[in-house]
């Protein structure tokens, strides 16, 4: 079993492509509220666990960071989120980096997604931009985009 | 990870979006895309290593100085070597009544409770079948690997999830008998080649597969290239 295996069995799936970028000019970083949305399907506990082909979202609290892995896929090592949960969802080292005045803010919530998407078209009109309204009503300007 | 960037992004957000699969970053095209050639799971590289998850960050946080989309590439590649498996102690034989897989799963126990006591449950027991049910899960696909139709294995849920929840529990458990930090993959690879537990999982899968059950129902009980 290897790593390069894998990535090669998903490595031609096909990709959804967009006839225009869009592209938002970023505020200065050490103004920036940062929130962290991944697509690993982490969840806490007592939130509701990804079904297998779950197109919603799961908010993530920064301040209770009893996060949990609801992935379906096999396809991934969690070892590494099982070590230190800044491997996927780098909230402490963002913490770090407000303390420092690298960034503004920490965003107090961030989203997750499911990953093991085939069929976005429920992503791309409903639940991405729910989730994106959600952040950008917090006032979260810069995101990050965290897979598995 | 990409499509929600475009998203994301035209809600006036910036967004810098990792990628882990270098095709797949490439063909959705994130406003900025950072490819970083680590194992899959590990999108900021190595878990307990604070240094060098701040330089990858401070790589991706650069491409925010980019007055127009951008893709780039991480300048450091972990490598999967392939062979790596986890070296820990195995419980001894206690019950011998139980099939192996049952005692071993039933030994592991206080070091899975160590393990959750240390890290927190994040990828353990729990999602299809509670901690205490695990031993029965085993004999679940026990019956499966010895014959038994799955639907009338008594397995505790969808078998994919219970494989799931039953290598989370393993590979929780070696984090407390291992004396380090485990390279990507090799929990898996020690699960799945080297417990009764994995092997009883592989068996029941390739009866499934066998017996021509549609193949999403054996397929996802473990990573797509076994």
């Amino acid at each position: 079993m290897a790593d390069s295996d894998i990535k090669a069995m998903t490595a031609n799936l096909d990709a959804v492509e967009f006839d225009e970028t869009a592209f938002t000019e970023p505020v200065p970083l050490s103004e920036a509220k940062v929130a962290i949305v991944t697509s690993a399907s982490l969840h806490h506990p007592d939130d509701e666990d990804f079904s297998p082909m779950d197109t919603g979202y799961r908010v993530l609290k920064s301040e209770i960071r009893d996060y949990v892995m609801g992935h379906w896929s096999p396809n991934f090592d969690a070892t590494g989120f099982a070590l230190d949960i800044n491997t996927v969802f780098p909230i402490d080292r963002l913490e770090e980096l407000a303390t420092q005045g690298v960034i503004g803010s920490v965003a107090d919530e961030h989203l997750a997604y499911a990953g093991n998407q085939f069929e976005l078209s429920a992503i791309r009109m409903d639940s991405g931009p729910a989730g994106a309204k959600l952040l950008k009503e917090q006032g979260v300007d810069i995101v990050l985009l965290t897979p598995v | 990870m990409s499509t929600l960037a475009h998203i994301f992004e035209a809600e006036g957000m910036a967004t810098i979006a990792f990628g882990s699969i270098k095709s797949q970053i490439e063909s959705t095209a994130p406003p900025r895309g950072l490819w970083c050639d680590f194992p899959l799971g590990r999108p900021l590289g190595v878990p307990g290593d604070p240094e060098f998850q701040h330089r990858v960050l401070a790589t991706a946080f650069d491409l925010l100085q980019s007055p127009e989309p951008i893709f780039a590439e991480y300048d450091v590649t972990i490598p999967d070597d392939e062979t790596e498996v986890l070296a820990c102690p195995m419980p001894p034989r206690h019950d011998p009544d139980a099939h192996p897989a049952v005692d071993e799963a039933n030994g592991m126990r206080p070091a899975y409770e160590r393990a959750i006591a240390k890290y927190g449950n994040r990828v353990g027991a729990g999602r299809a079948v509670q901690v205490d049910d695990i031993a029965n899960a085993i004999e679940a696909f026990v019956r499966v690997a010895e014959g038994t139709p799955w639907k009338e294995a008594g397995i505790p849920g969808i078998p994919s999830r219970v494989s799931q929840d039953i290598r989370g529990y393993y590979e929780t458990a070696a984090l407390a008998l291992s004396d380090h930090a485990p390279s990507a993959w090799a929990g898996t690879r020690w699960f799945l080649d080297h417990t009764e537990a994995g092997k009883v999982v592989m068996a029941a899968r390739q009866a499934m597969a066998d017996a021509g059950e549609n193949n999403p129902i054996w397929f996802y009980m473990a990573p797509g290239d076994r």
